[in-house]
């Protein structure tokens, strides 16, 4: 994890706002993360962080504020740009595409990456770099298995991986987890954010993790940002969170750890 | 200055039939999400069963303006063969993707069309004595069918009626919590498959209500279906599909755009109706009035 | 892959036996009967073109005809005014007219989705329909433009020889040729990358967004090679016909392509080949046999919809499987 002051900069939000109706669903954010970092974004339904990553992935149209990424101005970017500029990410409620294989849904991802998903005249199946890339992918994410499986098919947890492994073969620099563990049991959960911080942490990718289950958040992840009503409520390491007392007054109940 | 006004009264006439059409058209998907590809074969069925009642009695004992009452027999048909097709043919199809509801749909327009030549053959039907019983009014220098202004103010009533029916009743308020959230409503204790019945019939009523009406005007025709459909989504794509006051707009500024169009260039009077949808999504993707 | 599963790549032996079949088949039977399944294979071609979008794209074109038409009343102008008789020249003139034509509305539609798209494409047909309709000085009204036999290859046909047998021979042959590449280049086009990414944004439009995949380029590409599919079987159609009439632009063809489309199974490659040629079949015979063969279709549309959604080939991929599955004796 790169130190305090070594790190550099990767995206940094100012001001960012986005309303809905009269309701600020993401509340003038200053949120910078760097290069390397993997952090944990919680905070209690409603509180923005969802909303935050459509904002900076190009999902919904910025009200107000700006998001710089790798020193240039993203704010009103496509979405197409911003992947293009490295910036991915999975869902909360699983996207996949459920008639074509788990391998076709990763293979599927590099050839947008690679540029090739404009070739009409050669077989997908007879690109090997691309098939080889893939089945590599998904043995990462331990789902090699059920390459040949119709997406559609899989379970809850191998689901969720995939979905992940979707944003991940897009080879981003930043990639933004949405409760990558949610609908997922409790036994399955540790073993999936194991997978996944391994990925993550291999490839040197920044990642921002929205997670619920405080186990994991503080077990993974050095760095926890709490957010509440669109709004930044603290920014810092698990013990610093821990002890925090707004974020356990309105996340984490008023049970404190000694 | 007459000839304006003349024109003015046609678009209005045009504007009424079609507000009917496509209201039924719009108030339907706005509350179930269906699009029925027979709702021009539930107007011309309305328009069949007007003439043909009509033409029964028209030579016996009943009063002219009995005749004119009867005339709505083909609102009431339509709306029964509503309120039978939704549950059995429509009710199956909710749980699948939407394509297939424009299939069944079109399955069943081709079966209305043949059943309306078998039933009245192939040639018009006209009731054109009760257009001619109304004579005329003098406007200005030129003498305007005083049916046509019957028309225009039956289309008048149906849309305050409409209106009045949907903000201001208990059933208008179930209508439009069911359209807005049906799940919602379904929670509410709102029974979702009544409303659905419900509206439905109310939909293929005012289809039929407008072929009624239209019918000692221009007669019943096969094919005239087909036609008031095509213009019907020209109605809602322009207004908004799903919108009552879309509809209504809608229907005006295609009343008023044909009525130009036929006077001043007929070939192309149908691609200047597109035309001007296709403007108007530019600017305003869902139409005038509609939602995402 | 293929969506169905368990088909494989490489053609199956049912396909080289119709392939077979196909070859011969004037030899065999009647030239009526050749003729018949000539308009069939021509429907087929549509229908690949017109399942480009339904089956693996996710979009509902109820305006197909507009395409179809495009192609033919672009033969029909070849011959009026530049008094071309090349069969290759009416097939160039009939896929660049309809390209063009699906390059246009495509722009318009491709922004919507589900119900919309398929109003505004029935929209956009009939308002062809109605210009065929109305400038009779140029398309011949409802009278319709004749084409008198073309040149294939630059041989003609010769003077004195029968239309009938022409048509069932050498006619014949050059659309089934057709025919066969067409279904190869549409089977390398589905299961090119460019195919997966249709079948993405089917699935899902906004995973196909957030991969990287521009969703209206993309579908409106897709419209464009449906549209010159489609269009490219009108101008074969048309030499066949004898003639192009405003019907061919009406709706009504475009749910008739919809229909065999459906009825043959549009979730699998095959399913739109084999519901044209059967309903060509089915059509036929119905015309025949009764005035009331709208009510007929119109009741098979509803009972498919009704019992049988995944249509012939879907029906045949499930007894395949229960087969499969069955214990050898």
């Amino acid at each position: 994890m790169a130190e305090g002051a070594r790190a550099v900069s990767l995206l940094q939000t100012t001001n960012l706002t986005k309303y809905f109706g009269e309701t600020h669903a993401v509340d003038h954010v200053d949120f910078t993360v760097s290069e390397g970092e993997v952090l944990a974004l919680i905070g209690s339904n409603g509180a923005g962080k969802t909303t935050l990553i459509n904002l900076i992935s190009g999902f919904i149209p910025v009200d107000s504020g700006s998001i710089v990424f790798q020193g240039a101005d993203i704010t009103r970017d496509s979405i197409h740009e911003k992947i293009g500029k490295g910036i991915a990410r999975s869902f909360q409620l699983v996207n996949l595409f459920d008639q074509l294989s788990t391998l076709d849904n990763l293979a599927l991802a590099i050839f947008s990456r690679e540029g090739k998903t404009r070739k009409l005249f050669s077989l997908s199946d007879a690109d090997r770099a691309v098939r080889e890339e893939a089945v590599a992918v998904l043995q990462q994410f331990g789902l090699a298995a059920k390459a040949e499986m119709v997406a559609g098919g899989l379970s809850q947890g191998e689901r969720k991986l995939l979905d992940v492994a979707v944003a991940y073969a897009l080879k981003p620099k930043l990639l933004f987890l949405d409760e990558p563990t949610s609908g997922v049991s409790t036994r399955e959960k540790a073993p999936i954010m194991d997978i996944i911080t391994q990925v993550v942490r291999a490839g040197g990718i920044t990642a921002v993790i929205v997670e619920h289950d405080m186990d994991v958040v503080f077990k993974y992840c050095p760095r926890i940002i709490a957010m509440h009503q669109g709004m930044i409520l603290a920014d810092g390491t698990p013990d610093e969170i821990r002890n925090n007392e707004q974020v356990t007054a309105n996340l984490l109940g008023t049970q404190r750890h000694a | 200055m007459d000839t304006l006004l003349i024109h003015a009264l046609n678009s209005l006439l045009y504007a009424a039939v079609l507000f009917l059409i496509a209201g039924g058209l719009s108030l339907i998907y706005g509350v179930m999400r269906i699009v029925n590809l027979a709702h021009g074969s539930l107007y011309a069925f309305g328009a069949f069963v007007a003439a043909w009642m009509v033409g029964r009695l028209v030579a016996g004992p009943t009063p002219t303006a009995v005749l004119y009452l009867v005339l709505a027999a083909g609102a009431v048909v339509a709306a029964g063969m509503g309120a039978t097709l939704e549950p059995s043919l429509l009710r199956p199809i909710y749980k699948r993707p939407e394509e297939y509801q424009l299939l069944i749909t079109f399955g069943l327009q081709l079966i209305l069309e043949d059943l309306m030549r078998l039933i009245w053959g192939p040639y018009p039907l006209s009731v054109s004595a009760l257009f001619e019983g109304m004579g005329s009014l003098n406007i200005g220098d030129s003498i305007y069918p005083t049916y046509n202004l019957a028309v225009i103010v039956v289309g008048g009533l149906a849309a305050a009626g409409l209106w009045a029916f949907i903000y201001r009743t208990q059933f208008g308020v179930v209508l439009r919590a069911t359209s807005q959230n049906m799940r919602m409503a379904q929670a509410m204790g709102v029974n979702v498959n009544r409303v659905y019945i419900e509206a439905f019939t109310l939909g293929c009523f005012m289809a039929g209500l407008g072929g009624a009406i239209v019918v000692p005007q221009q007669g019943a025709v096969l094919g005239m279906g087909v036609d008031a459909l095509i213009l019907a989504f020209v109605v809602v794509v322009i207004g908004g599909l799903g919108s009552l006051e879309g509809a209504l707009v809608g229907a005006l500024m295609v009343g008023v755009v044909r009525e130009f169009g036929i006077t001043f260039f007929p070939e192309i009077e149908l691609a200047v109706l597109y035309l001007m949808a296709a403007m108007v999504l530019l600017v305003r993707p869902n139409g005038l009035f509609g939602r995402a | 892959m293929s969506p169905v599963p368990g088909v494989t790549r490489r053609p199956s032996a049912a396909a080289v036996l119709i392939a077979l079949v196909l070859v011969v088949l004037p030899w065999v039977v009647e030239p009526y009967q050749t003729v018949l399944l000539s308009y069939g294979l021509i429907f087929a071609i549509a229908a690949l073109g017109f399942n480009l979008l339904l089956g693996y794209t996710g979009l509902l074109s109820f305006g197909h005809s507009a395409y179809f038409g495009a192609g033919a009343y672009a033969v029909a102008f070849t011959v009026k005014y530049l008094k071309v008789g090349s069969m290759e020249l009416f097939l160039l003139a009939g896929i660049l007219a309809s390209a063009l034509v699906a390059a246009l509305f495509g722009l318009v539609c491709v922004r919507y989705t589900r119900i919309f798209f398929s109003i505004l494409t029935l929209a956009l047909s009939q308002v062809l329909w109605s210009l065929a309709f109305k400038f009779y000085w140029v398309t011949g009204g409802t009278d319709g433009l004749r084409v008198p036999t073309p040149t294939l290859l630059g041989v003609s046909i010769g003077a004195g020889q029968d239309k009938m047998v022409f048509l069932a021979h050498r006619y014949y042959y050059y659309v089934l040729v057709i025919f066969l590449a067409a279904v190869g280049v549409m089977w390398l086009i589905v299961h090119s990358p460019f195919g997966k990414a249709l079948q993405a944004i089917r699935d899902n439009e906004t995973r196909a967004e957030f991969v990287g995949v521009q969703v209206w380029h993309y579908r409106w590409v897709a419209f464009l090679i449906s549209g010159a599919f489609t269009g490219m079987a009108g101008a074969l159609w048309v030499p066949l016909n004898g003639l192009t009439t405003p019907d061919i632009l009406h709706w009504s063809f475009s749910g008739e392509i919809v229909f065999f489309t459906v009825l043959g199974g549009f979730k699998t490659f095959a399913g739109p080949v084999v519901g044209a040629v059967i309903f060509n079949y089915l059509k036929t015979f119905a015309v025949g046999y009764t005035v009331y063969w709208q009510m007929f279709l119109g009741l098979v549309l509803v009972t498919l919809v009704l019992a049988l959604p995944t249509g012939i080939m879907g029906m045949v991929a499930r007894l395949a499987q229960k087969w499969r599955r069955a214990p050898a004796p």
